[in-house]
């Protein structure tokens, strides 16, 4: 069947005006098998590993760009994690092998490589207690290895022991990194429930229960779809519904192409497209936008979960019909240094931390990208963890914290991360102590699936 | 293997734009299948379908459009015809 002009107008147009992109494709890679007893051999089998299986994936993904006409923005892998091959590692070891990564990927030309991660949720085991040390010396020597912690699902309930230590490993990570706005803390993040097949960072890691190899797609638009929103000014709620699903559609269409291609040309299969709506600092690219387009006169306002629920939802709707195998975090995120709309939603004291914790109940992630004041405890720090850990394991989602606590800086600052991290403004915590919860340690334990109201 | 990719060209209107564009495409052996141009207000927009061989010949195309870009500030575009079918048609 021929395209239409204005079909071929609306595609361009869509690229070039509305900032249509491929956020990511990630090439998901095992290294169980990089496992030794002698843990020099380990290092090489790792680097060996990812520079052989991902070689031709930068290339390849800039041709296919070319081919299509639709930027790809991030080329990025995706480990086993890693502390499931630490074995009997020392504490300094580990971090050799963050800088092993860290090597790999710039010899690769990737953005991130993500993985530096332990799954204990339940319990921590011996390898992942050499990578919960290491993590803060490890995120402040290398420059693009991501790192992430499941800390609670749904089915296990929440490892308290670990939320504490992650207060002190976010806190001294901060320390570390102080020079730089304390910007370790952007590539680690704390997960509930977390997803095998995520291709976005900080939190993609390859599950256990992947293959091989695999490459995934994350899709982006939000732009995209406030322009088609812009469109029809007076839609009544349901209209404005369909029209995010047909966008999101759209847009997943595209992105599921040019993946397969990529992943065909690669030889490996294809994984699974996540059809996250991930805002930019380009003008009119937030996510906040959209809520304000819908009729808020600031996102934070009362309303603001109605109308998120209501986009997550069609975008999961339309995306759902355009691809065969969703998966990954599917959803809206909310970061706020990276986007603009959520900035100035903070900016003007519409916007605060107790509200952007009550988005999360109703669109993918978590808190994330939130800069907070630098004194912050390491017991408040877990304590944000566990709230937003126990909104994640009631509701049966996945939720995360990404905060940064910057040091030196106080609420009311403006810091600057640079590029695709953007800028954020300082909030405050609640000045009141968590402390005696955090000490009691243990577990949280799994919650009823039934009875659930 | 044949392909066929789309060719988008936009800017001011002004004389010459077609046989600029589709000389490129004579001097390159590229076979035009279909051509809609429209002007809106005073901006010329023409789409072309055109058969490719491979990847190769976009890479070039693009290449050798950029001297016409340049020197009647016009955007041309050159994309695999299958993102607009995926795009637009289940």
């Amino acid at each position: 069947m021929s395209l239409a002009f204005d079909e071929i107008q609306e595609t361009i147009r869509m690229v070039q005006m509305e900032s249509l992109d491929i956020r990511t494709v990630t090439m998901g890679i095992n290294l169980r098998d990089c496992a030794d007893s002698d843990f020099e051999k380990v290092k090489k089998n790792v680097y060996d590993k990812i520079t052989s299986y991902a070689a031709q994936l930068k290339p390849v993904a800039e041709q296919v760009e070319k081919e299509y006409g639709i930027p790809i923005i991030n080329k990025r892998i995706a480990i086993t994690p890693i502390a499931e091959i630490l074995g009997k590692a020392t504490v300094d070891q580990a971090v050799e092998l963050a800088q092993t990564l860290d090597q790999a990927a710039i010899k690769l030309g990737v953005d991130f490589i993500g993985g530096y991660s332990a799954l204990v949720h339940k319990g921590i085991s011996k390898g992942d207690q050499t990578l919960l040390d290491a993590l803060p010396k490890a995120l402040s020597v290398t420059e693009r290895v991501c790192a992430s912690i499941s800390i609670a699902t749904t089915r296990t309930g929440i490892n308290m022991d670990a939320v504490k230590q992650m207060g002190t490993i976010i806190k001294q990570t901060a320390e570390f990194t102080k020079e730089n706005s304390s910007i370790g803390c952007a590539k680690l993040v704390v997960f509930c429930n977390p997803v095998e097949d995520n291709p976005f960072m900080a939190g993609a890691f390859h599950g256990a229960g992947e293959g091989e190899a695999v490459l995934s797609v994350g899709v982006s638009g939000p732009g995209v779809v406030l322009h088609a929103l812009k469109r029809y000014p007076d839609a009544d709620l349901g209209e404005v519904s369909d029209i995010i699903k047909k966008t999101a559609f759209k847009i997943t269409r595209a992105g599921e192409l040019l993946g397969r291609v990529v992943a065909d040309r690669l030889d490996v299969p294809f994984g699974i497209m996540d059809l996250s709506l991930a805002p930019t600092n380009a003008m009119n690219d937030s996510v906040a936008e959209i809520l304000e387009e819908i009729g808020l006169e600031r996102v934070g306002t009362h309303g603001t979960i109605a109308a998120l629920a209501l986009m997550n939802d069609a975008v999961k709707k339309g995306g759902a019909m355009a691809s065969s195998y969703v998966g990954g975090l599917s959803g809206a995120f909310i970061p706020v240094s990276e986007d603009n709309g959520m900035i100035r939603g903070i900016e003007d004291n519409a916007l605060s931390l107790a509200k952007l914790e009550a988005m999360t109940c109703v669109c993918s992630v978590g808190l994330d990208m939130i800069a907070l004041t630098g004194g912050v405890t390491p017991e408040t720090l877990s304590a944000i963890i566990a709230d937003e850990a126990a909104i994640g394991m009631i509701n049966k989602k996945t939720t995360a914290v990404r905060v940064i606590p910057v040091i030196g800086k106080t609420e009311g600052d403006t810091v600057e991360f640079g590029g695709l991290l953007g800028r954020a403004p300082v909030m405050g915590v609640n000045p009141y102590s968590s402390e005696k919860m955090i000490k009691r340690g243990g577990r949280i334990p799994a919650p009823l699936q039934a009875l659930i109201n | 293997m044949q392909k066929r990719a789309v060719v988008s060209v936009v800017g001011k209107d002004q004389v010459g734009i077609i046989a600029k564009v589709t000389n490129v495409l004579a001097d390159n052996q590229i076979n035009v299948l279909d051509i809609s141009q429209t002007i809106l207000q005073d901006f010329f927009t023409m789409m072309m379908l055109v058969e490719v061989k491979d990847g190769e010949d976009i890479d070039a195309l693009h290449h050798h459009f950029e001297a016409i870009e340049n020197e009647l500030g016009l955007t041309i575009n050159i994309q695999l015809e299958d993102v607009f079918q995926s795009m637009h048609r289940i």
